[in-house]
């Protein structure tokens, strides 16, 4: 007892400043969590959500029935449907969801790395590029994926203008699933690279000159001098931003749900949106929904483990 | 015998063409689909499918935006949720940050964790059931729903970038100001937060951009159209096939929306990456 008031009169104050944020971390992020859970169990949606079924008759009276059909518990059978293909499009999210995480990840690393690398030296008009290079950078992602389904558009958009220009046919972009998936993957690589691109620049601004100088000394050539000084030196950033990246796509939503809207046919859906399709459009299917959340949450779990644990493997205190 | 020195800052003028070839490239990429949008939003919609970039100049499509549709609605509806959403947000995640910044107590480490888990939940798991429970509370179809949501997803992270911001302040400075007789409470308020002042800037505009941009709550949560923020609003501008967008709409509206986000961008930029670094290598 004298103990636990120690320990209270200690650190009140601090537990005092951290109350807000754990109140509403538990109240909206971890019991939605365990509903969230708890409802990919049942069989709950729409229809049979409610405990009681109201008709109202002529006369203005209302009559209550308990529901006949109202939800139960199910056990795993949303994972059993998923999981076979009987309900939903679960493989077929998932593997359009490597598809979409791995190529946009790898195209942003890249790229942002390679232009991270020649802002780096000394040039003219450095700032200017960096500026501009980060531009795509402040365009809200529901702006940009208007603006690019624009730019792509059959009739009026420039990239079909441009093709009818030079004498080709017009296409439409968005009606077989590779063009659709090509189309979202060019505009998420385009809004993706400058905050890969900043990353990095910070990471190689904190390489210390030394390095390089000793590098220079060996007679390294600049090829060299990337391969064994930068990119040794990048790896701590590197396995941050690739890991937040791969999460951050893997969940990434406003670009597929406007651009294509799943379509065609839910062919270039991937998991987060086809779940809050389930969840939203038509009859809402809400422990469907919560079933491809659980499913998504485990993959990244699972991911982010594996991840960590191939990092050590490499001798990365991470 | 030769041998070629590869000095730093030296280079051949081929190798800087090529450097500034490539630039060149990829900074007109990074901007062209930008400035061709704005080009657009300033033709008539007669020539909107017109590959000249100017065509006969006119305001008619801004001022059929402002008139004839609910944007200007939509426009202060975002502002306000945005705008509550950064007080409410840096309020919480400031003193968080502070705390977990100076004090050591029990259940620091499993808080820090938890913030960082939290980036991984998928909105997917976690949308219908605080629908469900905005619905409990009547708060479907309000501003509030959106901006406790938004805090929920802004939160974490700008309590992760803080408190990496308030470790680069000296604890010497809290100490002297407890010698002078400031109880922690105030030596958050009339220390730390003063001299935090870039970092909170940072963060601040991190919860504003978030709120300003997100699709998916808000799409869930509002149902009629004088709620509506611009993320849904424009949604009705690009309705599902087969009606055609209205892009002599669609593009003005475009430009005054990120015209806003733009600004408050590139004050916040140079610090955004700094900040998360910080709180991610000091862990």
């Amino acid at each position: 007892m004298e103990r636990l008031r120690n320990t209270y009169n200690k650190y009140w104050y601090a537990w005092a400043m951290v109350i807000p944020v754990v109140l509403v971390l538990a109240v909206l992020v971890f019991y939605p969590l365990f509903q969230g859970v708890w409802m990919s169990f049942t069989n709950i949606n729409e229809a049979n959500q409610v405990g009681e079924v109201c008709t109202k008759s002529l006369g203005g009276a209302e009559t209550c029935a308990a529901n006949p059909n109202q939800w139960q518990f199910i056990g795993l059978g949303n994972y059993a449907d998923l999981l076979s293909g009987r309900v939903g499009e679960f493989w077929q999210n998932f593997r359009i969801t490597l598809i979409w995480t791995f190529t946009c990840v790898f195209f942003h690393y890249t790229l942002g790395l390679a232009l991270a690398v020649l802002i780096n030296r000394q040039i003219k008009g450095r700032g200017v590029y960096r500026v501009l290079l980060i531009l795509p950078w402040a365009v809200p992602a529901f702006v940009s994926a208007f603006s690019w389904k624009f730019i792509f558009d059959r009739d009026n958009g420039l990239v079909n203008g441009v093709i009818s220009a030079l004498g080709g046919t017009r296409v439409e972009f968005l009606d077989t699933v590779p063009k659709a998936l090509a189309v979202v993957i060019i505009v998420n690589v385009w809004l993706g690279v400058p905050f890969m691109m900043v990353a990095m620049l910070g990471g190689m601004q904190s390489i210390p000159g030394e390095l390089y100088e000793a590098a220079e000394m060996d007679g390294a050539s600049p090829w060299q001098r990337f391969t064994n000084v930068t990119l040794p030196s990048l790896r701590p950033v590197s396995a941050s931003v690739i890991l937040l990246g791969t999460i951050w796509t893997f969940n990434m939503f406003p670009i597929i749900f406007l651009i294509t809207r799943g379509g065609p046919a839910g062919g270039t859906d991937i998991l987060v949106t086809g779940s809050y399709r389930a969840a939203f459009e038509g009859l809402r299917n809400y422990s469907l929904a919560s079933s491809y959340g659980v499913l998504i949450l485990s993959i990244l779990i699972v991911y982010s483990i594996g991840y960590r644990f191939f990092l050590r493997k490499q001798g990365e205190v991470w | 015998m030769a041998k070629k020195t590869y000095a730093r800052g030296h280079r051949s003028p081929l190798a800087s063409f090529g450097i500034h070839a490539t630039l060149v490239v990829a900074s007109f990429i990074a901007v062209f689909p930008i400035v061709w949008i704005i080009l657009t939003s300033f033709k008539p919609k007669a020539s909107i499918r017109n590959l000249k970039l100017i065509d006969n100049p006119t305001l008619e499509n801004y001022t059929a935006l402002l008139n004839n549709t609910d944007f200007l609605r939509w426009f202060s509806n975002s502002v306000i949720v945005a705008i509550f959403t950064m007080i409410v947000g840096i309020a919480m995640a400031a003193t968080a940050g502070f705390a977990i910044s100076r004090y050591n107590f029990p259940g620091k480490r499993p808080l820090m964790w938890t913030f960082l888990i939290t980036q991984m939940f998928p909105v997917a798991i976690l949308i219908v059931p605080i629908y469900s429970i905005m619905s409990a509370f009547n708060l479907i179809n309000t501003h509030a729903s959106l901006v406790i949501a938004y805090c929920t997803v802004a939160v974490p992270f700008c309590t992760w970038m803080l408190k990496g911001y308030f470790d680069t302040i000296p604890k010497d400075l809290d100490e002297a100001a407890t010698v002078d007789g400031l109880g922690p409470f105030g030596v958050f308020w009339r220390v730390v937060l003063p001299l935090a002042r870039p970092g909170l800037a940072v963060t601040m505009f991190y919860t504003f951009l978030t709120a300003w941009g997100e699709v998916a709550y808000a799409s869930a949560f509002l149902n009629t159209n004088d709620k509506f923020t611009l993320a849904y609003g424009l949604q009705t501008f690009v309705p599902r096939p087969p009606t055609l967008p209205v892009w002599e709409l669609l593009t003005p509206a475009a430009v005054l929306i990120t015209v806003p986000a733009g600004l408050v961008f590139f004050f916040a930029q140079k610090h955004l990456v700094a900040g998360l670094t910080a709180g991610g290598t000091k862990g």
